[in-house]
C-alpha cells in the first residue's frame, strides 16, 4: 500500500485562539476552524511523517478508536482540507513545509 | 469643518504646483491616520475634487510617506473597457503592487514609496486606491482598516462593527452632541504602545459625510446587532476573532500579508475589549456607551 504524506500549505496563516485552531486562507481569505481530529492531523502534517503514522501516534493513542475507522476518518478530513487549500497531499514525502 | 467646496485662495494654500512636461502638475498631501500621501495630478478638475473631498485631511506641511501620480484617462482606456464587472484585483508582481478594477489601474512600488494610477475622473477610484494603499501600509505595523463606524466620547474611541444593515450608520446618526464621529464606514486603527488608536477617516458610508480628523485611544469594539433591548454581552476570543476578520478590509491574496493581518486581528482581540452590543435603534443606546 502506498504511503500518504500530508503537509501544511504555505498559503495559509494558522493561529490558536482560545483553544481553537483557526486557519486563514490567502487564496480566498476564508477562515476555517478545525475540529479536534483535523487539528491533530494539521499539527502532525510535517510533510515527512506518513498519514498512517500521524493517525497512530496522535489519534489512536489518545482516543479509544478503531484504527481502520480512525484512518478512514482522517482520509476524509485530509480530502476536505486539501480541497480548501489548507493541506497538500502526496504519495512521496513533501520536503517544503512550514 | 468640511466645506462643500474650497475657494481658489484656499486651494492655493494646500497645493504645490510644478511643471510636468508642458503641463503644470499639482501636488496635494492627504493625511489619513497620520500617514501623509501626496497625490500629483495635471487635471485642475481632479485637483478641485481632491481638495473638496478630503478637505479636512489635507496637510501641505507633512512629509509624504508615499507619492501617487494620477493620470486621468478615458473609460475605454481602463480595465473596465474590457470587463466592466471585473472585481477588484490586488496582486504583487515584480516588486510592485498591482491594483486593478473597472475604473482604475494602479502600480505601487513599496520600495520607492511611489505609485502611478491611471483612472477615470471618478472620486471612487482614488478613494478605493487610498483604502488599499493604507491597508498595505498599515499591515506592516500591525494596524488595520475595519468595516466599522467609530466615534470618540470622553476622550476614548469606540468602534461599531457589523455587516451591512447591522446598524453602523444608525448608531452614528443617534449619537448625542458630545460624541465626535470618526467615520460611519471605515475605521482606522494603529498600534500605539500597548493599545490601539482610532483615527477619523474621510471614507463615508450611507451618511455621506466624512469623519472628523481626530484621534483617540480605542476603548472598546462592539459587534453590532439590533434587538428588542439594549444589552452588552461578552464573546469568546475565537468568536471575536472570527467577527473581526469578517470586518477587516483586506485586499491582497498574499500569504505574508494574510499572516500579518491574522496577527493584527489576534493582537487586537487580546488588547481591546470586544463585546456584542445588541441595541434598539433609538438614542438611549448611547447611555451605555461612555
Amino acid at each position: 500500500m502506498n504511503q500518504v504524506y500530508v503537509a501544511r500549505a504555505k498559503e495559509v496563516a494558522a493561529r490558536r485562539v482560545g483553544g481553537e485552531l483557526m486557519i486563514l486562507s490567502a487564496r480566498d481569505s476564508k477562515l476555517f476552524s478545525l475540529n479536534e481530529t483535523a487539528t491533530l492531523i494539521w499539527e502532525g502534517a510535517d510533510g515527512v511523517t506518513p498519514l498512517a503514522e500521524i493517525v497512530d501516534q496522535r489519534i489512536c493513542r489518545g482516543f479509544e478508536v478503531d484504527r481502520a475507522v480512525a484512518f478512514r476518518d482522517a482520509e476524509e478530513v485530509v480530502t476536505g482540507l486539501v480541497e480548501h487549500g489548507i493541506l497538500k497531499v502526496s504519495n512521496m514525502p513533501i520536503e517544503e513545509t512550514q | 469643518m468640511h466645506p462643500g467646496s474650497a475657494t481658489p485662495q484656499e486651494i492655493a494654500g494646500m497645493v504645490v504646483g510644478r511643471m510636468m512636461g508642458a503641463e503644470i502638475a499639482h501636488d496635494v498631501v492627504v493625511e489619513i491616520g497620520g500617514l501623509p500621501i501626496s497625490v500629483r495630478t495635471t487635471s485642475p478638475e481632479f485637483l478641485q475634487m481632491l481638495v473638496d473631498r478630503y478637505s479636512g485631511f489635507l496637510n501641505p506641511e507633512a512629509e509624504p510617506v508615499f507619492e501617487l501620480e494620477v493620470e486621468i484617462a478615458a473609460a475605454e482606456m481602463l480595465p473596465g473597457a474590457i470587463d466592466p464587472d471585473a472585481d477588484l484585483s490586488v496582486r504583487f508582481e515584480g516588486g510592485r503592487w498591482v491594483l486593478e478594477r473597472g475604473d482604475f489601474h494602479a502600480e505601487l512600488d513599496p520600495a520607492l514609496r511611489r505609485g502611478h494610477i491611471r483612472q477615470t475622473a471618478s472620486p471612487y477610484a482614488i478613494d478605493a486606491a487610498f483604502r488599499i494603499l493604507h491597508s498595505l501600509l498599515l499591515a506592516k505595523e500591525g494596524g488595520i482598516l475595519v468595516h466599522a463606524a467609530s466615534a470618540v466620547r470622553n476622550g476614548r474611541a469606540f468602534l461599531f462593527a457589523g455587516v451591512s444593515g447591522a446598524g453602523k450608520t444608525t448608531i452614528t446618526r443617534l449619537a448625542p452632541p458630545d460624541v465626535t464621529r470618526l467615520t460611519d464606514e471605515i475605521s482606522y486603527l494603529r498600534r500605539e504602545g500597548d493599545g490601539y488608536v482610532a483615527y477619523g477617516t474621510p471614507f463615508a458610508g450611507e451618511l455621506g459625510q466624512p469623519g472628523e480628523n481626530v484621534r483617540a485611544p480605542l476603548a472598546a469594539l462592539y459587534l453590532l446587532a439590533q434587538g428588542p433591548v439594549n444589552r452588552i454581552d461578552s464573546v469568546t476570543d475565537a468568536d471575536a476573532t472570527r467577527a473581526l476578520l469578517e470586518s477587516v478590509l483586506f485586499f491582497a491574496h498574499d500569504s505574508e500579508l494574510v499572516a500579518r493581518m491574522f496577527d493584527s486581528a489576534y493582537e487586537l482581540v487580546q488588547r481591546v475589549p470586544i463585546q456584542r452590543l445588541t441595541f434598539v435603534p433609538d438614542a438611549r443606546i448611547w447611555e451605555v456607551i461612555q
